[in-house]
């Protein structure tokens, strides 16, 4: 479920000196610290590499691995894959920024408490624990609380009378995914988001107002603008987070493939339309394009922010 | 895996001796040999293969397969819910007849779930042995069967059996209408789904572009709202209409939505849908309807995994899932067994069970190859746009 991982800055790595050294000695000398990084390699390698390989080739590949476009063709001639795609990105938007305005806020209220204070460790250990909370577990407890049987859902047609959103239906198609994902992206923009606003230093609020300026003009000149980059890159972060979700999902939306990996999910699994492997491939090949150009953004947003919080 | 004595453990060398002895024996029996020679070779890839038996013929005979079962000592199956056309009750029997100990894996899995495993799982001892699967599924894919005649092959017709025995068709259902009597009225027919009685209370078994069940639930709406096997559009139709009404609810009905009242009307299997009626009596008044001219039929395949880990016990298994207690297992589970006629005729069959089997008004339909293609294609233009 939210099993990106947000890349941590490396520091700009030194150009390597000239090479004045001939022996083999020396070179295997000099590449031994390198090893250590071997597993991690591997490890890439077999369950991030190879598997983006498999996908890529497969999508360019017919049912008998001849070699094809027909795949990305079925894929792009719109239809049911655009709209798949269309929706994913609206839901994958639309809980980024609920998610990140609203985890901002929070993260906001955490900064300006003490960070010793009780609240402020409390609120940070239970985020951590509910930005993980997503998959079955996540679409079981909005089931149980909001589904046709939940107990909300119940209490108010039984107790109250009033039949809340068509008795729940609305938690099995996209407006449950909206707001499942949202639960999920709040408390991760509060991780992601709160060592950038730790990194304020009160010396510039200080500094500010020894030159004579507000509260606004702090936040205006000051504030907005060191934090916008880190803002935005976590958006980008939360975006990428929903995009890629799939068992929250699965677990909720049963009839119909509203999103991409649920696209995905039909074109290996179904039983009816035979042979869509290949097509499964080409949609995640998709999803690689878009999650590699938010990446890309976030990285470079990345690098300017950590330049000023060194 | 082959049967061979070097797959055994060395205490166990003399059975697998004796057993390719018999198969010997039965060789040269034919020619007119007196005896078994005194010192049996190892045996030959293919005489003593159980992975290569297309009878229990060449295995010696039922008791040498249940012999070279019972050594091997385990069966996997893949997909088979306890609660599906009374496979609950089939493990069991077999695992106390027998004495083997069967691995349930995926018991909800899809009829492509199990070959996928089959290919991931290929040469490992958790490869399912034996497939329960769509005909779709299984044409696809014969060439991962092994062929295989059961005792009562013969018995089974020409249309529903793959003439080798790569596949043979094992029971049907018809498509049904499970309801709430106490909280909905009796729908006769498909149309009377669509009235405002009905909001917001009817599920559908599955996706139809993904799930067999759902596939055929669109099927027998085009048969009651005047498609035909060859048309299936007005069936999609008829459930766009339903949504538009907000008859239709957008969950899959499984045994605990049914239970808890979410899914009050489901389209499903009649074996699935006649089921609950037991499980829930004194809770809820589950009843089911076949629809009037609209009884769609669909047999599920059993095959061989050609790389069974358990080869013998594959074998066994299809053995006892085609004699006549097996047959009347399915039947207790509402299914409608392949030999289901021959038995009526023979006197072997559970009349009880096989009266409890809801009654039909109109012809029985079981698609082609050719009109379930025509019928799929036209559901990956058109379903999502009109339902999904």
């Amino acid at each position: 479920m939210t099993d990106v991982v947000a890349p941590t800055s490396v520091p700009g790595s030194e150009p390597a000196p000239p090479a004045t050294g001939t022996g083999g000695a020396q070179r295997l000398l000099r590449a031994a610290p390198y090893l250590g990084v071997l597993p991690f390699l591997g490890y890439v390698t077999l369950f991030l590499l190879w598997p983006t390989y498999i996908v890529i080739t497969g999508a360019f590949q017919d049912e008998n691995g001849a070699p094809t476009a027909s795949n990305l063709t079925a894929v792009l001639g719109g239809g049911e894959y655009l709209d798949a795609f269309v929706r994913s990105i609206l839901l994958s938007l639309a809980t980024a920024v609920a998610g990140a305005v609203l985890g901002a806020l929070l993260a906001w209220a955490v900064a300006e408490g003490s960070p010793d204070g009780l609240l402020h460790r409390a609120v940070i250990a239970g985020c951590g624990v509910l930005a993980q909370f997503g998959g079955v577990m996540l679409a079981f407890a909005f089931l149980a609380t909001f589904g046709f049987t939940g107990v909300l859902t119940l209490f108010l047609a039984d107790i109250l009378g009033v039949d809340l959103l068509g008795g729940g239906s609305w938690l099995y198609g996209l407006a449950g995914l909206v707001v499942a994902y949202t639960y999920f992206q709040i408390p991760l923009m509060l991780i992601v988001f709160l060592p950038a606003l730790n990194g304020l230093r009160p010396q510039w609020r200080e500094a500010s107002e020894n030159l004579g300026g507000t509260g606004w003009d702090y936040w205006r000149h000051v504030g907005g603008p060191l934090l916008l980059p880190s803002f935005t890159g976590a958006t980008l972060l939360l975006f990428a987070n929903a995009f890629s979700a799939y068992a929250t999902a699965a677990a909720l939306v049963s009839q119909g493939s509203p999103i991409v990996p649920l696209q995905i999910r039909t074109a290996l699994t179904s039983e009816v339309i035979l042979g869509q492997a290949n097509v499964g491939k080409a949609l995640a090949l998709g999803m690689i394009v878009v999650i590699a150009v938010v990446m890309t953004a976030y990285a470079l947003l990345q690098r300017r922010t950590s330049r000023w919080l060194r | 895996m082959s049967w061979s004595s070097t797959d055994v453990p060395r205490r166990g060398r003399r059975a697998a001796g004796a057993v390719a002895a018999g198969g010997l024996a039965l060789l040269l029996a034919a020619c007119g040999a007196p005896a078994a020679p005194p010192a049996a070779p190892p045996a030959a890839p293919d005489a003593g293969s159980a992975a290569a038996a297309t009878s229990a013929e060449q295995f010696g005979g039922m008791d040498k397969l249940i012999e070279a079962a019972k050594a091997e000592g385990t069966l996997n199956v893949i997909a088979l819910p306890p609660d599906w056309a009374n496979y609950g009750e089939m493990l069991s029997a077999f695992e106390a007849k027998y004495g083997l100990k069967i691995d349930s894996a995926q018991p909800d899995a899809n009829s492509q779930d199990e070959i996928n495993a089959a290919k991931q799982l290929a040469g490992q001892d958790r490869a399912p042995d034996v497939f329960d699967l769509g005909v779709n599924v299984a044409l696809a894919n014969t060439d991962l069967f092994a062929p295989y005649q059961v005792a009562s092959f013969g018995d089974v017709p020409a249309n529903l059996k793959d003439p080798e025995g790569k596949w043979v068709s094992d029971y049907t259902g018809y498509m049904s209408i499970g309801y709430d009597a106490g909280k909905v009225p009796a729908p006769t027919t498909v149309e009377d789904l669509l009235k405002p009685e009905y909001q917001g209370k009817i599920a559908l078994n599955g996706d139809p572009t993904a799930a067999s069940a759902g596939y055929h639930g669109v099927m027998m709406a085009a048969l009651g709202s005047g498609g035909s096997p060859d048309d299936i559009a007005p069936g999609v139709e008829f459930f766009k209409k339903l949504k538009a009404s907000g008859n239709l609810l957008p969950v899959d009905p499984t045994p605990a939505t049914i239970a808890s009242g979410q899914t009050p009307v489901v389209i499903d299997w009649d074996y699935l849908n006649t089921a609950q009626t037991s499980a829930l009596a004194g809770k809820v008044d589950w009843k089911v309807v076949v629809p009037q001219n609209a009884v769609v039929g669909a047999y599920y395949v059993q095959a061989i995994n050609k790389d069974a880990p358990h080869p013998a016990a594959a074998r066994l298994w299809q053995e006892f899932l085609y004699s006549p207690e097996g047959q009347n297992i399915w039947l207790k589970g509402f299914a409608r067994p392949v030999l289901a006629d021959k038995m009526a005729a023979d006197g072997t069959i559970d009349k009880d069970a096989y009266g409890k089997l809801p009654a039909t008004v109109g012809t029985p339909v079981v698609l082609t190859q050719e009109q379930l293609t025509k019928a799929q294609d036209y559901l990956k233009a058109n379903w999502a746009a009109a339902v999904g």
